[in-house]
């Protein structure tokens, strides 16, 4: 039943599409309102509510004294996680996550970790012997489209507002974690020519491809992902990061200036 | 070898030429091979500088489990998977988080150009086992796919050509090795068919747009020059092989 509607409602949106217009009145590069809610759960280290549109993404952030990598003995280390639970969708089924959490997880770490924005340098306790571990973790409330501009939000957001709790481990003080730039995810889908920013969850039912680009606060790209079975041409993939640059600036100005 | 320091434009360049001798848009050595796998539907090994990577194709076939079958085409799936002596520390064997989004990647690069709705209801499985890692190992893979999805004769609308550019000591660089993309300042895999339509694109570290824009046309020319060498194996593999004699066939009465 739900998948006979959700064909006329493809068949909607396509024709809307093909007149220039979008379901919800949008133009085609702008985004639905975001709202930024910030240290809403107290037992975390720092987290983020966003909500964009009706999608609604949670980001705690946790974190501990650990052992560092080999190969990095002076840094700290992030690891990101997502999790699409069922309540969120009807399409997420309980489980471990599958690839669609997994690229997520990786796309929202892609962000904060190219982009240099924690100094993971500033984390290191024992050199070789003991750093900060930073947990990330996403958790999808509502997927209502566009989860993962979302969560990339969240995440920065939630780090912004990060106290490393040195005093619970008897290594000091309590600090704010130095975040030095702020990444910001932004993606569009192609569908029929037009490229489509922030889809909602029927656009992106309609679209097979998908470009998210990540850009830090001096304009230049920290990440790219492609995703979904069609194709881009070179010409919009510059289209996308020429407005995917703009986007990014107003969402930082607006929600991030530190 | 290589001095840590991501600015230091010694360490990259020498005389202008790469660590290995390369210039800084040529690619490294590649060496194709079609059908080396007797049980396999399509098969190709591949190397690409260090990296060996061996793909094999089987299908279509009936779908396993039944419920992932499709009424109208037929499914893809591609298992990216990494040997666990293929790098310098040994991995753990088995898929991980990055090999699942490798693979995730990897499908959708393919899958725009395979006819699926040719085989309804049935599935085309692509394996892809890399042997030996030296950084650019979905891009060989990918490739490597692309001959092996030829040679087991699934229906295509072209070839996927892939490599990855890069960026190390403020210059772009083509299809960056291990030092390069270790210590380098970007990496940027893409793939593409023959008529210059992307079908996968994923960058990592930084660079400008005006760099993205040097980079995506360096990594274009040399998917180009890719192509070339993928058609040549196969055109090579085919042009051996004797004619088969048509058999009359008697219609039965």
């Amino acid at each position: 039943m739900s998948s006979v509607i959700s064909e006329i409602r493809k068949d909607y949106i396509y024709n809307l599409v093909l007149k220039g217009e979008r379901a919800d009145g949008r133009s085609f590069d702008q985004y639905r309102d975001i709202s930024v809610e910030t240290n809403v759960i107290g037992k975390a280290e720092g987290s983020a509510r966003v909500k964009l549109g009706s999608s609604q993404v949670l980001v705690g952030v946790k974190m501990q004294p650990g052992e560092p990598f080999p190969d990095a003995p002076n840094r700290g280390v992030i690891i990101t996680n997502a999790e699409l639970v069922p309540l969120a969708s009807p399409t997420f089924e309980p489980g471990p996550p599958n690839e669609v959490g997994i690229e997520l997880a990786r796309v929202v770490d892609r962000g904060v970790r190219e982009s240099k924005s924690v100094d993971l340098e500033a984390l290191c306790v024992v050199p070789g012997k003991q750093v900060w571990i930073i947990f990330i973790d996403v958790h999808i409330l509502d997927d209502v489209g566009n989860i993962l501009d979302a969560s990339s939000l969240g995440a920065i957001a939630a780090l912004l507002t990060t106290k490393v709790p040195a005093s619970k481990f008897g290594l000091g003080e309590d600090y704010p974690l130095p975040v030095k730039d702020i990444p910001i995810a932004t993606t569009a889908i192609e569908f029929g020519d037009v490229l489509m920013f922030d889809p909602d969850v029927d656009e992106e039912s309609i679209a097979n491809t998908r470009l998210t680009v990540i850009t830090t606060a001096d304009g230049s790209i920290c990440g790219m992902q492609k995703s979904g079975t069609g194709i881009l041409k070179p010409e919009q993939t510059y289209r996308i990061v020429d407005i995917a640059c703009e986007k990014a600036k107003e969402i930082r100005e607006k929600f991030l200036e530190v | 070898m290589i001095a840590m320091d991501e600015n230091s434009n010694i360490s990259f360049f020498k005389d202008g030429f790469r660590l290995d001798g390369r210039r800084a848009d040529q690619l490294r050595p590649i060496k194709i091979e079609v059908g080396v796998l007797a049980r396999a539907d399509g098969s190709c090994y591949i190397e690409m500088g260090g990296n060996k990577v061996i793909a094999a194709v089987y299908g279509p076939r009936e779908v396993h489990p039944r419920h992932l079958q499709e009424v109208t085409r037929a499914i893809v799936r591609y298992r990216y998977n990494m040997a666990s002596f293929s790098v310098e520390e040994r991995k753990r064997p088995g898929p991980d988080r990055r090999s699942y989004e490798l693979s995730k990647v990897s499908r959708e690069a393919l899958e725009p150009v395979i006819l699926t709705s040719y085989f309804p209801r049935s599935v085309i499985d692509v394996f892809v086992e890399v042997l030996q890692a030296d950084a650019g190992t979905r891009t060989a893979g990918i490739n490597a796919a692309s001959v092996a999805l030829a040679d087991a004769g699934i229906p295509m609308k072209s070839m996927i050509s892939a490599c990855a550019s890069g960026k190390v000591a403020d210059t772009l660089v083509l299809d960056p090795m291990k030092e390069e993309d270790n210590f380098g300042q970007a990496d940027m895999p893409i793939a593409m068919t023959p008529e210059g339509e992307i079908t996968l694109l994923q960058m990592d570290g930084r660079m400008s747009k005006d760099e993205f824009h040097g980079a995506m046309e360096m990594a274009m020319k040399g998917c180009r020059d890719i192509y070339e060498i993928q058609r040549q194996a196969l055109v090579d593999k085919y042009s051996q092989l004797e004619a088969v004699p048509v058999q009359e066939v008697e219609a039965c009465e």
